[in-house]
C-alpha cells in the first residue's frame, strides 16, 4: 500500500452513535501531543426563508456569548488557558465551532460543546450587541469588490434555492431580526440528533467516547428540524450582473451551475477544475487559502500568461445540494473586464469542443492526490474533513475520495465541460471600477 | 515513528559556503515543507527603488539558465506543488511542499530557482506589469491603506520598515530587468540562505541532498544587519485616507517598541496578548466588539524585529464610529499604560503562551517557520524547550513596565483609511 493510501483510509476511525443520537467520529493520531475537538450541525444559511437570512451565522455568533455555566466573558478565554485555539464557521449547509489543544484539554473542550449543544444564554443585550457586530463584518466584506461581485453574482445564478443568499445575510434581515428568532433557530437545530462529534489527536478512542458520553448523553434528542427542499429550475439562458464602484481594479466571474457532491458529475468536474485552474483539493478551512499549482492550467496560460488578468482562481466545493463552480479573475491593469471575459470564455469554448488530453488528465490526477495529502497533515484539518463529509454529504464519502478521483475518465470530464460549461448553465459578473470623486 | 510528545528534535548543519540547513522529520503525513529563506528582503531596496526585492522574487521563478519558464511550472504542476516565493522587511523566501517521494526533485527545482533565475524579458515584463495591478489593488483596501499609512508615520516614508514594501506604481514602472537580476546577484546567496526541511524524510537524506544541490555556489560573506532607529517623536500623529464609496473604516493605531533581542521582548509579547490577543482579542475586544458591538474584529500584533518593530492595534469599523472606537483604544492603551496587568490576565496569558507552544508544531509548515525565526536571531536548536521556561519567568512588574514604556496614547500614530463620514 502506498503512502498516500495508508493517510486516506484512516486507520482506527472509530464510529459510535449515543442514545440521544449524537454521532461520534473519533481518530487516533499519535504524532503530537494535540486533539483537535469539532462539533457539527446539519444548519445553515439553506436553513433560511426570506426574512431570516443570515440567521445560522448570527446564531454561531450567539454561541460564544456565554452558557448557563460558562460566563460571556469567560467563553472566548476558557480554551486559551489551556493553550488551546478555538474558532467556528457557518457556511451554506453546515455549522461548525472548533478546539484544537494539548491532549490534557479534552475534557474541557468537550464541556464547552456540550454546554454550547444545550445551555446558550441568548442574552437580549447580547443579541443587541452582536447584532452590529455582525453588521460590521458585512460591511467589512463589501469593502472588497471581488467579494461583493461574488454575492451579486451567487444571488443572480439562483432564483428559488436559498444557497442564493449570502451566508451572513442580508442587510434589512440583519436589521430586524429579533432575540426570539435566534433564539428559536438555535433550539431548532442545536439537539444531539442534529450533530457530529468529531475528536482527532492523541486520544484513545475508548476513553474520548466515555468521556462524551459524560457530557453529552444527558442532553435529550429532540424531533429532527424539517430543512428546506427546494430544486433550483434549470438556467435556460445566460445571466448577467454588472457592479460599478469606485475602485482601482475590475473583477470577472463565471459561475456555473455545478453538481453536488453525491452526483456522478461531481468528480469528473473536479478533475476539469484542475484542468482550468489547477487543483485546489477540497478542505474548505485549510485548501484554499493559497495559490494552487495552476501555471499549466488553460485558464492560466491563457489569460493571465496573455498578460489580460494578474490571477485566476477556480472554486468547487462538495456541497449536499447542487452549488456552483465559479471561475474568478483579476483585470490586468489597463484591461477591460469585456476582453478578460472573451478571453476566458475561449478556452471554455476550447475545452467544450476539445475535451482534455491525456496528460492533462494525468496531471490533474497526480496534483489531486498530492493536494489531497496537504490538506490532511493535522490533526486538525483531518478532523475538519472527516466532519465535513460526515454532514455536508453523509457517512462513506471521505475514505474514497482518492478512488473517485482515479476513476475519472477523459470522456467523462469532456463529457461535464460540455454540458456544465454551456453558455444557458452561466452567469457572467463584472465589477467595473468607477474613478473616486 | 517520528512523534514531537518531547519537543523538536531538529538537525542543524552549516555548509562551507555558509549556508544553514535545519531539518525536523516528522511523521503528520508523507509530505515535506521546504523553506528556503534568505536574508534578502526589502530592507535592502535601494532608497530610489523601494519595491525592488518584492519585484525580484515575483520574477524568480519564471525560469532558470537551465529551465524554461513552462519547463519550470511543468515540473512544480505534474507533482501537485505550488511555489511561493514571499518577501518580508528582511527576508525573501521560496516555500512549497511536496509529497515524500517527489522531495529530491522538488529539492533542485527550489535551489535551482534560487541560484540561477533567468530573468526572462518577457517574463520580467509580465510580472512587473501584474505587480502593478497587485498594488492598485493595494491601494483599493481600506484595511491596507491604513496600515501602511500607519507605518510611514511611525518610521517615516524613507525607513526600510516605513516604505512600501511593494513599491509604488511610478516606481516600479521604472525598474528594469537589470536591476532585478542585479539585486538577485547581490543578496540572495548562500551565506545567507536557512533552508529549512521538515516532514516525512531523514536528516541523513535532506543534508546530502541539501549538500549535493548547495555546495558550489559561492558568494559573498553574510555582514551585519543595519537597521536604522525610528525617528523619536513625543507627538501624537493622526492622518486619514479618505477611500469614497467603503461601507467600513478600518483604523491602524500603533508604537514603535523593542527589537527580538531584546531581553524584554517576553514581557512584550505577554503585555501585547494582553492587550489585544487573549481570548477574542484581549482588552480592546472586549470592549469594542463585546461590549460596544462596534467592530467584527479589534486586535494587536507585536512585531519586534531586528530593529524595533511595531506594535500595531486594529480595528475595522462604521465610519460614523471611528471617534468612538479611537477613544476606546485610547481608553484600554491608557489603562493597561498606567496600571499594568492584573494578576489573573498574568496567570491566563502565562498559561495561554506556554500551553500553545505544542500547537506551534502541528503542521510542517509551522515547524519550517519556528526553525528559522530561531535561526534568524540565534534562538537556539533548543529553543522550543527553553521558551516555557522564559514565560514562566516573566514578572507582573516586568510586563508592566512595557506597557508603561510603550502604551501613552499622546505618543500614538493614528491612520484612518475609508469614507469622508466621520473622518478621524
Amino acid at each position: 500500500m502506498a503512502l498516500h493510501d495508508t493517510l486516506l483510509a484512516p486507520v482506527a476511525l472509530r464510529s459510535a452513535v449515543l442514545d440521544n443520537g449524537l454521532k461520534l467520529l473519533v481518530q487516533e493520531v499519535h504524532t503530537a501531543p494535540l486533539v483537535s475537538v469539532w462539533c457539527w450541525y446539519r444548519v445553515g444559511s439553506r436553513d433560511e426563508g426570506p426574512g431570516s437570512t443570515g440567521v445560522s451565522h448570527w446564531v454561531e455568533h450567539m454561541n460564544f456569548k456565554g452558557t448557563a455555566n460558562i460566563p460571556r466573558d469567560q467563553m472566548k478565554g476558557i480554551v486559551e488557558r489551556f493553550g488551546g485555539m478555538w474558532n467556528g464557521y457557518t457556511w451554506i449547509d453546515q455549522t461548525t465551532y472548533l478546539e484544537t489543544a494539548g491532549r490534557d484539554a479534552l475534557d474541557r473542550m468537550l464541556f464547552i460543546e456540550a454546554e454550547r449543544m444545550a445551555n446558550g444564554l441568548y442574552e437580549p443585550d447580547e443579541c443587541e450587541s452582536e447584532r452590529t457586530v455582525i453588521i460590521s463584518e458585512l460591511h467589512g466584506g463589501e469593502n472588497d469588490p471581488d467579494q461583493l461581485l461574488d454575492t451579486e453574482v451567487t444571488a443572480t445564478a439562483f432564483r428559488v434555492h436559498p444557497y442564493g443568499h449570502p451566508t451572513i445575510g442580508w442587510i434589512d434581515d440583519l436589521r430586524s431580526m429579533t432575540r426570539d428568532d435566534l433564539y428559536g433557530h438555535y433550539r431548532r437545530f442545536y439537539i444531539p440528533n442534529n450533530a457530529t462529534l468529531v475528536v482527532v489527536g492523541d486520544v484513545e478512542a475508548d476513553d474520548v467516547i466515555g468521556r462524551a458520553e459524560k457530557h453529552f448523553g444527558a442532553i435529550p434528542s429532540e424531533s429532527e428540524p424539517a430543512r428546506i427542499s427546494v430544486a433550483e429550475p434549470a438556467q435556460s439562458a445566460e445571466r448577467r450582473v454588472v457592479v460599478e464602484r469606485e475602485g482601482t481594479v475590475g473583477y470577472v466571474k463565471l459561475v456555473y451551475h455545478a453538481p453536488a457532491a453525491g452526483e456522478p458529475d461531481f468528480f469528473p468536474m473536479l478533475v476539469l477544475d484542475a484542468v482550468l485552474s489547477g487543483a485546489k483539493g477540497v478542505n474548505l478551512w485549510s485548501s484554499f487559502r493559497g495559490t494552487p499549482p495552476q501555471r499549466t492550467a488553460r485558464l492560466y496560460t491563457g489569460v493571465v500568461d496573455r498578460g489580460l488578468a494578474s490571477a485566476v482562481s477556480g472554486a468547487l466545493l462538495p456541497t449536499a445540494d447542487p452549488f456552483l463552480y465559479t471561475l474568478s479573475f483579476t483585470a490586468m491593469e489597463g484591461i477591460g473586464v469585456d476582453t478578460v471575459e472573451a478571453k476566458a470564455l475561449a478556452e471554455i469554448e476550447r475545452v467544450r469542443s476539445g475535451g482534455i488530453q491525456p496528460e492533462e488528465l494525468v496531471r490533474a490526477k497526480r496534483q489531486l492526490r498530492a493536494r489531497l495529502v496537504f490538506e490532511n497533515d493535522s490533526v486538525t484539518n483531518i478532523a475538519h474533513q472527516l466532519g465535513y463529509f460526515e454532514t455536508v454529504t453523509g457517512p462513506g464519502t471521505f475514505p474514497l475520495l482518492r478512488s473517485r478521483i482515479e476513476q475519472v475518465t477523459a470522456e467523462e470530464v469532456w463529457d461535464v465541460a460540455r454540458r456544465r460549461l454551456a453558455p444557458s448553465n452561466r452567469t457572467v459578473g463584472w465589477f467595473r471600477p468607477i474613478e473616486a470623486r | 515513528m517520528a512523534t514531537l510528545a518531547r519537543g523538536l528534535s531538529p538537525v542543524r548543519a552549516v555548509l562551507d559556503n555558509g549556508a544553514v540547513v535545519l531539518v525536523q522529520q516528522t511523521a503528520a503525513a508523507p509530505a515535506v515543507t521546504i523553506n528556503a529563506t534568505f536574508l534578502a528582503g526589502s530592507l535592502y531596496d535601494p532608497d530610489a527603488t523601494p519595491g525592488l526585492a518584492y519585484l525580484t522574487a515575483r520574477v524568480m521563478d519564471r525560469g532558470t539558465e537551465h529551465r524554461s519558464a513552462d519547463a519550470l511550472a511543468e515540473a512544480l504542476d505534474e507533482r501537485g506543488v505550488s511555489l511561493r516565493l514571499n518577501t518580508t522587511r528582511h527576508a525573501l523566501t521560496l516555500s512549497c511542499t511536496c509529497l515524500t517521494e517527489d522531495f529530491p526533485d522538488v529539492l533542485a527545482l527550489v535551489v535551482d530557482v534560487a541560484r540561477r533565475p533567468a530573468f526572462p524579458p518577457e517574463e520580467f515584463a509580465k510580472r512587473r506589469a501584474d505587480t502593478i495591478t497587485i498594488i492598485r489593488q493595494d491601494d483599493d483596501s481600506p484595511a491596507v491603506r491604513a496600515v501602511t499609512g500607519l507605518v510611514e508615520l511611525l518610521y517615516g516614508g524613507n525607513h526600510p520598515y516605513g516604505r512600501p514594501a511593494k513599491g509604488t506604481v511610478p516606481v516600479i514602472e521604472g525598474i528594469d530587468r537589470t536591476a532585478v537580476a542585479a539585486f538577485h546577484s547581490a543578496h540572495v546567496r548562500p551565506a545567507v540562505l536557512s533552508l529549512a526541511v521538515v516532514g516525512d524524510v531523514s536528516p541523513d537524506a535532506v543534508l546530502a541532498r541539501a549538500q549535493a544541490e548547495l555546495e558550489d555556489w559561492a558568494g559573498a560573506p553574510a555582514g551585519p544587519i543595519v537597521v536604522p532607529p525610528p525617528p523619536a517623536s513625543a507627538a501624537r500623529r493622526e492622518r486619514m485616507f479618505a477611500m469614497p464609496g467603503k461601507p467600513q473604516t478600518d483604523i491602524a493605531y500603533g508604537f514603535t517598541t523593542i527589537s527580538r533581542l531584546d531581553p524584554r521582548y517576553c514581557a512584550y509579547w505577554m503585555m501585547n496578548n494582553i492587550l489585544g490577543q487573549f481570548g477574542l482579542g484581549g482588552r480592546l475586544a472586549e470592549n469594542i466588539r463585546e461590549r460596544q458591538g462596534m467592530a467584527y474584529y479589534a486586535f494587536s500584533v507585536f512585531d519586534a524585529n531586528v530593529g524595533e518593530g511595531p506594535l500595531m492595534v486594529r480595528a475595522g469599523v462604521d465610519p460614523q464610529n471611528v471617534r468612538r472606537a479611537i477613544d476606546a483604544i485610547d481608553l484600554e492603551v491608557r489603562h493597561l499604560g498606567l496600571e499594568g496587568p492584573t494578576a489573573v490576565e498574568m496567570q491566563e496569558t502565562r498559561d495561554s503562551l506556554i500551553g500553545s507552544i505544542p500547537r506551534m508544531f502541528e503542521t510542517n509548515e509551522s515547524i519550517a517557520e519556528f526553525l528559522q525565526t530561531g535561526e534568524q536571531f540565534g534562538l537556539g536548536l533548543d529553543y522550543d524547550r527553553r521558551l516555557p521556561g522564559l514565560l514562566d519567568a516573566v514578572t507582573r512588574d516586568e510586563v508592566a513596565s512595557a506597557a508603561a514604556e510603550v502604551l501613552e496614547p499622546a505618543r500614538a500614530a493614528v491612520a484612518v483609511a475609508g469614507p469622508h463620514e466621520g473622518s478621524a
